[in-house]
């Protein structure tokens, strides 16, 4: 059975309900993945006697019953999990441990999965390579000298190295859709408000949103099943019935309007980028999608609104890091102040510490008109954008990334060609849209790249449906050779 | 009550000033939990014992309204005659404080959930009425102890999360009484509708105070410094005082007065300076984006607004037609809805006037004494209702009556049962009468004589034998008709 491990997740879980395979067999095999690709940083907790202990709970009383029977899972460090260290990749949460489960994680533990550690992000998933980890940078499967993509880099490494059938990441600007698209794997930002926040370490309120980072389409809507829902302890989730996905999962996408938005094609694009959409494009109309041209003209200005609109609401919700009550606090400090100040200039890194300052900026009496404001409104007429495109198509199709995974340190020093990196994943947040990130090909180097499907609100099945009859006729294949065992 | 004139003023060399006062009034909603957690909102238990991880801003945990709050602040705008904002937004206020966990308060700020009202104070000058600006919801911060340990300060979160209404007036408010009197009204109108305890001690209801003054006849306003957290009635109304003649003074002496916010000292007496206006907060607020825009439907208003209570205003006007009662007795019987309660009680079983005016003098004043409020009153509203009758139909009188009351506070007694047992009851029998004071002139027959010849001072010398002889039971009338008929005989 060395290779279950290389399988789907569905494929996982059908060798689990014949009984191919035990829980407890299947935990030991990922233990062991995990053990043995240490040189990867994908993780920054791990909880192998509990994973161990919940497999062979499991195999004594199966119950096949769940989405997720048997399951291990690793998630990504920003999720609250009860009595399990949560640091959010930073130092400031570094002795944290939550006496409390976020919602998504509890959707995934009642549907029969269980934790196996937790995933290095970026900090505070401030990032687009997973170098601002506190934990130290994560490293690529597909090359020891590439980023895996960031925020959720732990998450996307992990996943492509086998360390975990499936996992969960945040998305808050790209954090999930630039890491599948960086290592070959299929990510989903859902819905904003599909998915609880409550529980999940808070980077920018109104743009985060979970979601599921798996190997496959199919295993992505059982992941999207599994860990949507409503909760009222979430004041933005949304209250609706919830969908079976992977149930009704379909291939035929006959005569389903693509939209094909101008604005995607920016300057300095790799021709491979330009290539591989012309992939897509070509894929879907072979399978009788109809593709029609549109326009989302405030585009370019997706990026700026972000950048302002991110930062203000991080420099708020990160307030509450101060040392009194929880995490790290500095010995330094003469006063109440002084220590406040000693405990985030130590507690918090670079990256984070830059936004915050972005973010109180934007904020100030003065600059909040000119700013904050003025995001808000172009963040409207972005959103309306879609909202008339959709009346004309069913889903858009982008290049999910301007480039494939780039080199550790590569961007390090400059800040805007790193946020240059999340050029085509922004206006999806900033609208509330779903989108999924399908890997479709390799750029000349070998290196993935992603295409980015982007639906109306709610509409996961729709796009879940587009990425499935994508899937089966793209003939992309990640195949990694395990250079760091 | 005579009209006076108002003449709160302050005469400096140069002039004579008016003083323009606004109050920001913190009223702690009257709710079973916090305005965004589950929480408990009880006052007095061990610090940090009503504390979710929401107060404490744990990570990812995120607020949702208490619509029981929403309900409230719906409830007290309607007592303040306001507009009611089907739409309002949370908005977070942004500073760094040991007793704010999240770094931020969830307040609102350009959308408050009630906009104008007003509120009317009823001042010896005749009525007046005060603008109300508008209404907004926040959380109320946690509390730091600072005389706990000589150098550390203590943080109780109890408190954190809990909703305040904060009731900002208009710049309608000339002087420390009018503040006392709004004050004392809005308490009084929360109190009717249950939305606030109006508890000053315990800090349910504590004011910013904002003063400048002005040479009377001027059009614009001076530039006003804001006095910051009092939590009494006297002390707002000491601060008005020292603050003004502050002001003056440095007007008068051609020096401009600073936009500042201050502190008011209760052991010296005096405002200082907290902060200026360069070092003034930059609360960055914004709208918290994990709250939606509140969003009331005009069903809740509406429904809300056929809940309401009778409110003092209309209490008044109803007591002064139904009950014959002037302005003054009314304001006084309304002033607390458990005040009016009472005396309706009691107007129902007896004289309505006369109830009005042994409840505003007896019962006050023994209430007063023992530092008790009338709902727990040793006497009951129907006693007291039987003790007022008892008054009226001559049965005893008004001073038997006041040791009646006596006894009554003491035992709780039924008046009936004290009258009958300690034979209190009034000699109003003419011939019983006329047999007790034919014994007393037969005694003083040289006092007869001395009256007869002129002395007609000497009349009250016989009511008195009278009244002694009675034990005090004689009825007085009754006592003084048969006297001057006996002695002309």
């Amino acid at each position: 059975m060395s290779n279950i491990t290389n399988q789907s997740l569905s494929e996982i879980l059908e060798s689990i309900k014949s009984k191919k395979i035990s829980s407890l067999e299947l935990t030991q095999a990922y233990i062991k993945n995990i053990e043995n690709a240490k040189k990867l940083n994908a993780f920054v907790t791990t909880t192998f006697d509990q994973a161990l202990e919940n497999a062979k709970k499991f195999d004594n009383k199966p119950n096949n019953e769940h989405l997720l029977s048997g399951i291990p899972l690793a998630v990504k460090d920003l999720f609250c999990t009860e009595n399990v260290k949560t640091t959010a990749g930073s130092n400031i949460l570094n002795n944290f441990v939550p006496s409390y489960e976020s919602t998504v994680t509890k959707n995934l533990w009642n549907n029969g999965a269980f934790l196996l550690g937790k995933l290095n992000c970026d900090e505070f998933a401030m990032g687009s390579s997973n170098e601002t980890s506190f934990f130290g940078n994560v490293i690529n499967p597909i090359g020891d000298h590439l980023v895996p993509g960031g925020s959720s880099g732990g998450s996307s490494s992990a996943l492509a190295a086998d360390l975990t059938p499936a996992t969960i990441g945040t998305d808050t600007g790209g954090s999930i859709r630039q890491p599948a698209s960086f290592t070959g794997t299929v990510g989903l930002k859902p819905t904003y408000g599909l998915c609880s926040r409550w529980g999940i370490v808070a980077f920018a309120s109104s743009l985060d949103q979970a979601g599921p980072m798996t190997k496959t389409v199919n295993d992505c809507s059982i992941m999207l099943e599994a860990m949507s829902g409503f909760d009222e302890k979430d004041s933005t989730s949304i209250n609706k019935k919830k969908e079976s996905y992977s149930k009704n999962l379909k291939d035929n996408i006959k005569g389903l309007k693509i939209g094909i938005p101008k604005e995607y094609r920016v300057d300095n694009m790799p021709k491979e980028i330009d290539e591989l959409w012309e992939k897509g494009k070509k894929i879907l109309k072979d399978l009788g999608a109809q593709l029609i041209d549109i326009s989302l003209p405030h585009t370019k200005y997706a990026l700026p609104t972000y950048y302002i609109v991110a930062p203000a609401e991080a420099s708020s919700n990160l307030a509450r890091y101060d040392g009194v009550r929880y995490g790290y606090r500095s010995q330094k400090g003469k006063d109440l102040i002084e220590m406040y100040e000693n405990t985030r200039s130590e507690g918090f890194g670079d990256e984070v510490k830059r936004r915050i300052l972005i973010g109180t900026y934007v904020l100030s009496s003065g600059y909040y008109d000119a700013y904050y404001l003025k995001a808000q409104k172009v963040r409207q007429l972005i959103k309306k954008d879609f909202d008339d495109s959709f009346t004309k198509v069913d889903a858009i199709l982008t290049p999910s990334t301007p480039s494939s995974a780039f080199k550790i340190g590569e961007k390090t020093n400059d800040p805007v060609s790193m946020y240059l990196n999340d050029i085509f994943t922004v206006p999806v947040n900033l609208a509330g849209l779903p989108a999924l990130s399908l890997p479709a090909g390799l750029d000349k180097q070998g290196y993935p790249l992603g295409l980015q499907l982007i639906g109306k609100a709610l509409d996961e099945q729709k796009i879940l449906n587009i990425g499935y009859a994508f899937e089966k006729n793209c003939g992309y294949k990640n195949e990694i050779k395990k250079w760091w065992s | 009550m005579s009209k006076e004139k108002f003449d709160y003023f302050i005469n400096g060399e140069k002039g004579k000033y008016e003083v323009v006062i606004g109050l920001e009034v913190h009223a702690q909603v009257l709710s079973n939990s916090k305005l965004f957690s589950g929480s408990s909102t009880k006052f007095g238990a061990d610090p940090n014992k009503q504390v979710s991880l929401i107060d404490s801003a744990f990570p990812g945990m995120l607020p949702v309204i208490n619509e029981e709050c929403v309900k409230q602040a719906v409830r007290t705008g309607l007592g303040l005659n306001a507009k009611i904002n089907n739409y309002s937004v949370f908005d977070r206020k942004n500073y760094f404080y040991a007793d704010l966990p999240q770094g931020y308060q969830i307040s609102q700020y350009k959308n408050p959930i009630v906009g104008e009202g007003k509120v009317l104070l009823d001042m010896p000058y005749g009525s007046k009425e005060i603008g109300i600006e508008r209404l907004h919801l926040e959380q109320d911060a946690g509390k730091s102890i600072h005389d706990m340990d000589p150098s550390s300060t203590y943080v109780d979160l109890n408190r954190s999360g809990i909703a305040l209404m904060e009731i900002v007036s208009k710049p309608h408010l000339r002087s420390p009484d009018e503040v006392n009197a709004y004050i004392k009204k809005l308490r009084t109108i929360m109190r009717y509708l249950g939305t606030c305890d109006g508890n000053m001690q315990e800090g349910s209801l504590r004011a910013d105070v904002n003063v400048s003054v002005r040479k009377v006849g001027d059009k614009n306003f001076g530039t006003r410094c804001e006095i910051k957290n009092v939590n009494s009635i006297k002390f707002m109304q000491m601060a008005i005082e020292y603050e003004a003649n502050r002001q003056v003074e440095l007007l008068e002496d051609g020096k401009e007065i600073d936009q500042e916010t201050r502190l008011f000292d209760t052991k010296k007496n005096e405002t200082r300076s907290m902060r200026s206006k360069e070092d003034a907060h930059d609360y960055r607020y914004f709208p918290d984006p994990d709250l939606l825009p509140l969003k009331l439907e005009q069903k809740l208003i509406d429904d809300v607004k056929k809940s309401l209570p009778e409110l003092p205003d209309n209490k008044k006007e109803r007591f002064i037609q139904e009950y014959g009662l002037n302005s003054y007795e009314a304001n006084v019987l309304v002033s607390e809805k458990e005040i009016s309660d009472y005396y309706e009680e009691v107007a129902k079983l007896s004289d309505k006037k006369l109830a009005a005016t042994w409840m505003m003098g007896d019962l006050f004043a023994m209430l007063n004494d023992k530092g008790l409020n009338i709902s727990n009153s040793p006497i009951s509203a129907k006693n007291f209702a039987e003790l007022v009758q008892s008054i009226k139909s001559g049965e005893i009188s008004g001073r038997i009556a006041k040791e009646v009351f006596e006894i009554m506070v003491e035992s709780g007694d039924n008046p009936k049962k004290i009258i009958e047992s300690k034979a209190m009851k009034q000699q109003s029998d003419p011939k019983e009468l006329e047999k007790m004071i034919n014994e007393i002139l037969s005694k003083n027959k040289d006092k007869v004589d001395q009256y007869k010849a002129g002395k007609e001072k000497l009349f009250g010398f016989f009511v008195g034998q009278v009244m002694k002889l009675s034990g005090g039971k004689a009825n007085p009338q009754l006592t003084n008709e048969i006297l001057k008929k006996l002695l002309k005989g």
